[in-house]
């Protein structure tokens, strides 16, 4: 992506570093943006790659019957869809991001630790060997959902080593990339920079990394559990050794709902970063945002069980689980008041980082508001497992987190090319994904209202029509992406050229340094009024 | 700034940094402890409110104390099943059985091995609803140890108990279920996979 950055060097470089060329500049890195390039360009070839699985698991689902994959193998595509989307897109892309901007934003030369940084990354591609390479292993990829619950996870065969073996190396790459990130933002900022006046971004990644170094680990210890279940002979989830299948689901979803925000908080920092700037408006409530963005961490921490109200948990458990997790709703009722609040009586115009900003906290809420219906007990129990989760995960998820990447990358890709992208393919891209997004994913509503289960290649035949307009969808949003690619490759190869600012009502230290951003920005930290 | 004083800052600067790092990785490893300790936390909350078949496999003995309470009935319903890897019939000899509260009762299981070798099995016990597991209690039980069936045998496994009348008032009826287990994880692994393949073919 930053090829480009080389014939500018010259002309902005005054440093007597040398520049590293060919393939060993990227194999040897250790420069923040190199590094958050290559992680932008892994985390897509990964979404592409786990978007091609859901279009075949679409496909399958296109008619009632079984017609193109057998049900073991649909099994494996739901699973490694889920694992590959969350761990090898989504994750690594923010982690790109953070790379790119945290040290353009803090006025920092670089992060705090680049060696590290560049093995959080190079870590990366074992475990996408591990993942992909499942498919070929006898007995297929893991088959068991992306929870990998026991028992199945217990049974299955050595995919499930690969990818408990992936998940290791994933979660000390993010670890890793974690510490590196807090002690980049606690220890780098330029003079002048409180913490109360780091950009919104910044913060959301601050409290990320938290959460990344406290819920990985849980999440390693679990993984470890499956280990020595599976070849050593303990028996923590095996009833007949005197185990819980439960207790996994208990270890895992103490990791697994942190994760979740790891997942979209720092989506709501480049929401928090587009949206003031094409409203031309500060950020409204600053400091609720702060606290909001932390106060949905503290509590990320104590609603894991709300992912098992139908595993048999006393009522008072439930209850407490219950109103905990809608107790969520309201530092981010917080948020989404304050982004609306920005665009009040801004001058707003609608570039396509906007588009899909504004996009994104209308699907966003709706994603939100599925997620309240879910919280709530008796419904929950009637919902557990049905695709109104499906839509509600997706909601959050693909229109939170992945359209938010996708604004984010429109938002700084004049900063990182110098070129601006073609802005009329842009926001063909936005429009096709936005509308195939929804009519992939709204109508899953109905059918899992209806009842239909998720992660089964066969549905009863009520559910045919509403099934074939969310195949269709989800192949017009699978081809959108493409065009996403166009127009990236595109905005590398040329363009017009972007000035400093890029946008007209863009502030912060990123659009002070020339676009493209040279090799090496703040070698001499900025002073911050 | 000249280039003196620049690399003395980054000098100080790279102390600090690796300091805050190493402080960061006391929460990892407080976070991989805890992913550990889950374990057996959650044992003793299990035990401690009757979760998951934790507070049932225990032998109790009978609180002397207790009166039977011959104004009010429970149907306690028996049922039990093999899991995959352990080739036995296994069933209750009674469906059911109505008991008053505070009342010693005895009821037995038959369990048959139909394979050619003798085998090992562990009885997983539950009670639902949930809530009247901690009422009910087993004074002996086959589920206490485990047990070992030549090829053919049949045995009768008996099970002692009786139901504390503080069972919530309106639970009139509870049901206990045994699940059997191949003991031998070696075989109870190969048993499922078996199982897993033929549910395939």
């Amino acid at each position: 992506m930053s090829t480009t950055t080389t014939s500018h060097h010259d002309a902005h470089g005054h440093d007597d570093h040398g520049h590293p060329t060919g393939l060993m500049r990227w194999v040897k890195s250790t420069n923040h943006k190199d590094i958050g390039t290559m992680y932008l360009w892994f985390s897509f070839t990964m979404f592409l790659f786990a978007g091609a699985l859901a279009m075949l698991i679409r496909l399958e689902l296109f008619q009632p019957g079984l017609q193109f994959v057998r049900p073991e193998v649909f099994n494996q595509l739901t699973t490694l869809h889920g694992l590959i989307m969350i761990f090898g897109a989504i994750m690594p892309a923010f982690v790109g991001f953070a790379n790119w901007q945290v040290p353009l934003m803090i006025g920092a030369p670089d992060m705090a630790f680049p060696r590290l940084n560049n093995m959080s990354f190079w870590l990366l591609i074992p475990a996408a060997i591990l993942l992909l390479a499942s498919f070929f292993v006898p007995g297929g990829a893991a088959a068991g959902g992306w929870t990998m619950y026991p028992p199945l996870s217990v049974q299955g065969g050595m995919s499930i080593d690969m990818s408990i073996f992936a998940l290791h190396i994933l979660g000390v790459s993010s670890i890793v990339g974690s510490i590196n990130i807090i002690t980049t933002i606690f220890n780098m900022r330029a003079p002048g920079m409180t913490l109360m006046k780091m950009p919104m971004f910044v913060w959301t990644w601050l409290i990320t990394a938290y959460l990344l170094i406290a819920a990985m680990p849980v999440l390693a210890g679990a993984l470890t559990m499956l280990i020595t279940d599976r070849h050593f002979g303990t028996h923590f989830f095996n009833a007949a050794g005197g185990g819980d299948p439960v207790l996994f689901q208990h270890v895992f979803w103490f990791f697994g709902h942190p994760e979740v925000y790891i997942m979209i908080l720092p989506a709501f920092g480049i929401l928090s970063t587009i949206i003031p700037t094409f409203a031309r408006k500060p950020l409204f409530g600053y400091a609720s945002m702060v606290y909001a963005t932390a106060a949905i961490a503290v509590l990320s921490f104590v609603v894991w069980a709300h992912h098992m109200f139908t595993t048999g948990m006393p009522v008072a458990g439930q209850l407490f689980f219950m109103y905990s997790t809608m107790l969520i709703s309201v530092p981010t009722g917080v948020k989404v008041f304050n982004w609306l609040a920005t665009m009040w009586k801004g001058s707003m115009t609608f570039e396509t980082p906007m588009l899909f900003a504004v996009a994104v906290v209308f699907l966003f809420t709706i994603g939100g508001f599925s997620g309240l219906v879910c919280a709530i007990l008796p419904v929950d129990i009637q919902l557990q497992d049905t695709y109104y989760v499906v839509a509600h995960f997706h909601y959050v998820l693909f229109s939170g987190a992945a359209m938010s990447i996708m604004g984010g990358v429109y938002y700084w890709i004049p900063k990182w090319t110098g070129h601006m992208y073609d802005e009329t393919l842009g926001k063909w891209h936005f429009w096709l994904t936005t509308i195939a997004f929804n009519v992939t994913f709204f109508p899953m509503h109905f059918t899992g209202l209806a009842g239909m289960p998720r992660r089964i290649p066969d549905y009863s035949q009520q559910f045919a029509e509403f099934n074939m307009i969310s195949s269709l969808g989800a192949f017009a949003l699978g081809l959108s992406q493409l065009l996403f690619l166009y127009v990236v490759i595109k905005c590398i190869r040329g363009g017009a050229k972007a000035t400093n600012q890029v946008w007209e009502g863009a502030h912060g230290l990123e659009w002070t340094v020339p676009s493209p951003a040279p090799f090496h920005t703040f070698e001499t930290p900025p002073l911050v009024k | 700034m000249n280039k003196e004083e620049v690399v003395s800052s980054r000098g100080l600067r790279s102390a600090h940094n690796s300091r805050l790092a190493w402080r960061l990785s006391l929460i990892v490893l407080a976070g991989l402890l805890f992913g550990f300790a889950i374990a057996p936390i959650y044992d003793v909350m299990c035990k401690r409110y009757g979760l998951n078949g934790r507070a049932d496999s225990v032998a109790t003995n009978f609180d002397k104390t207790i009166k039977i309470d011959k104004s009010r009935w429970v149907t306690i319903l028996f049922t039990g099943n093999t899991m995959p890897g352990l080739a036995w019939t296994f069933q209750p000899k009674q469906s059911s059985m109505r008991v008053h509260p505070g009342e010693i009762s005895l009821t037995s299981y038959t369990a048959k091995n139909n394979a050619n070798d003798s085998q090992l099995g562990v009885a997983v016990p539950s009670v639902t609803p949930e809530i009247a597991m901690l009422s009910f209690k087993k004074i002996e039980c086959f589920c206490f140890k485990q047990q070992t069936l030549k090829a053919g045998e049949t045995r009768e496994m008996p099970v002692m108990f009786y139901v504390r009348p503080d069972l919530p008032s309106d639970i009139n009826e509870l049901t206990l279920s045994y699940a059997f287990y191949n003991g031998l994880p070696s075989a109870d692994k190969a048993g499922l996979e078996a199982s897993a393949r033929n549910a395939l073919n």
